[in-house]
């Protein structure tokens, strides 16, 4: 269990301090997929590397299976890094290794035997699905096939979590879901706890199961995703739920309309017209209050808005029937808060 | 001053120095420069390292004073024309060598002169290095000594391999400019022959060398550092 308390991390910036972190409690169960959202800037990635003491918090407390890890010594610190791995956004593989080498080398820090490490490694690349990319080098895969190495990387020393830091926010829709798939698969199989750090809603939708917002350096909401996004109480919520801003500047019906927000997750939705085909096969004919959706390759990504009026029956047919379309997700959005 | 440079007693006499001199020159020049580039290497490749490590925002940081006392040293060594350099490290070239003319001689302030050189030179390679990169090899418990030796050092290679490519062509240029106080090899020839006794044939033809010579230590330096890169795309994987 990670138990972060009362922590707050200020940097001396060129006028003045700046507050990066405000007094954040977040607790963080074994086994779970956390989500930490929020727009740039809001202290996503300090945060996350306090958990790992990359950053030191200016006060509270990082405590980890009971282990405030603040107060380790640099040697202990080291050695439950092994524990605690990390992925990033860029490219942080070494280039002048090949994936193998990569994969071995937190193990070489440890100072395993090259055979073992190198036995072990093509294990790890072969979960990650890239065995035959072994003796390649970083530069000739593609961004994808590169975060898949780093993924390999960070299993390596066998860890208990592992910190996601904007981990996908550098690929392309079709193959952000690849990774996000193998990090979910990962997490059940082995049972690491992963901690994402994105501000994509979509990310944490296809695979967290709690969620905390952080706004400008403070937590605003928390809770299980399916809670906090279908009942956004906050201002920083609301931006996220409803991307183009207050959600009362949407067209709706009128005021006993119900709003389901549906994801669309690369969805083969091109070729049917999904709320048309709706209305004729259950008979609601719903109002598209927002949508801003993108056909990427065969698939469809993005969010719409539909209002729908009636009562909550025909809203529960309506989450029903989309749910029931593959990867598409759909839910009731609580605007009255 | 040219008009005689092609005559027949003067190619004569210029072929006869070739034969007898220029083995020997060739091979001192080589000697001297190589030598006293991996010297200085040792020297300047720990300080370059100790620049970048060393900062406040480095993986190891160092007492500021210690930092500032390295930049001002470097710069010091860095700013003294050669050859007053070389004349005013004859003392310990005297200690160490137990003369102060001759080949072997000129490495002491070849070294002295380059080392500070080469540290800058190493500085500016390991800040190419992308700071991910370290962040991420912190994050999975390096030790300091071990970003400096596993991914520091081997990531930059080609570019710690073009800078000591310009390094060696450098300390060449000086080695020629030490045949002035007592060095020897082309340099020593093409001063000798070419000032002292107006044969400017020798002169051109031992400056011809030294030109070669650059020339081959840069096609070497740039072909090793081009195959050594791992970053480029269309490179075939080793298979």
């Amino acid at each position: 269990m990670i138990e972060i308390r009362n922590l707050t991390k200020t940097f001396a910036g060129a006028d003045g301090n700046i507050e990066a972190l405000k007094d954040v409690s977040l607790t963080i169960n074994d086994g779970d997929i956390f989500g930490i959202i929020g727009m740039s800037g809001a202290g996503k990635s300090t945060l996350v590397r306090c958990i790992n003491m990359l950053e030191r918090p200016s006060s509270g407390s990082v405590i980890i299976d009971g282990t405030d890890i603040g107060l380790l010594s640099p040697q202990e610190l080291r050695a439950l890094r092994r524990s605690i791995t990390m992925i990033f956004q860029g490219i942080d593989l070494l280039m002048q290794r090949t994936c193998l080498k990569n994969v071995c080398f937190p193990l070489e820090l440890t100072g395993m035997k090259k055979q073992e490490a190198e036995k072990r490694a093509l294990e790890l690349l072969d979960t990650v699905g890239l065995k035959d990319k072994a003796l390649a080098y970083p530069a000739q895969l593609s961004g994808g096939q590169q975060q898949r190495v780093a993924i390999a990387r960070a299993l390596a020393t066998e860890p208990k979590i592992l910190l996601c830091d904007e981990a996908t926010s550098a690929l392309d829709p079709q193959t952000t879901q690849s990774i996000l798939d193998l990090i979910r698969d990962i997490n059940e199989r082995l049972g690491i706890t992963v901690i994402m750090i994105t501000h994509q809603m979509s990310v944490v939708e296809s695979i967290c199961n709690s969620v905390a917002i952080l706004d400008n350096g403070s937590v605003v909401e928390e809770g299980l995703v399916s809670e906090v996004f279908s009942h956004p109480k906050s201002d920083a919520a609301r931006r996220l739920v409803f991307p183009e801003g207050e959600s009362t500047d949407l067209a709706f019906d009128d005021e006993n309309s119900h709003i389901v927000r549906v994801v669309f997750n690369g969805a083969k939705a091109t070729n049917t017209p999904l709320i048309t085909q709706m209305a004729l096969d259950i008979g609601i004919a719903a109002n598209i209050a927002y949508a801003s959706t993108r056909c990427i390759g065969n698939g469809v990504f993005g969010t719409m808005l539909l209002s729908i009026s009636g009562g909550a029956e025909k809203v529960g047919q309506v989450i029903d029937y989309l749910q029931g379309t593959e990867d598409v997700f759909a839910e009731e959005v609580d605007l009255n808060v | 001053m040219f008009d005689k440079l092609f005559s027949s007693e003067v190619l004569a006499e210029a072929l006869d120095i070739i034969m007898t001199e220029f083995p020997l020159a060739v091979w001192e020049t080589l000697y001297v420069t190589v030598l006293s580039t991996f010297f200085a290497i040792v020297i300047g490749l720990p300080l370059g390292i100790l620049l970048v490590v060393g900062e406040e925002n480095g993986i190891l940081p160092l007492p500021k004073g210690l930092m500032r006392i390295l930049n001002i040293v470097i710069n010091l060594l860095r700013s003294v024309p050669f050859l007053i350099l070389m004349i005013l490290v004859f003392p310990l070239t005297r200690l160490i060598i137990g003369t102060v003319v001759g080949t072997a001689a000129t490495i002491i302030p070849l070294v002295i002169a380059s080392f500070p050189f080469i540290a800058r030179l190493a500085e500016s390679s390991l800040r190419e290095i992308d700071p991910n990169i370290i962040e991420a090899s912190l994050s999975m418990g390096a030790t300091p000594f071990q970003i400096i030796t596993k991914v520091m050092i081997p990531e930059s290679v080609p570019s710690l391999i073009s800078n000591a490519t310009i390094a060696i062509t450098t300390i060449l240029g000086y080695s020629a400019m030490s045949g002035i106080i007592g060095g020897g090899g082309l340099g020593k020839i093409a001063i000798n022959y070419g000032y002292y006794r107006y044969k400017y044939l020798v002169m051109f033809i031992a400056v011809i060398l030294l030109i070669l010579l650059v020339q081959l230590f840069q096609t070497i330096g740039t072909r090793l550092a081009v195959r050594l890169d791992r970053r480029q795309k269309n490179k075939k994987s080793p298979e």
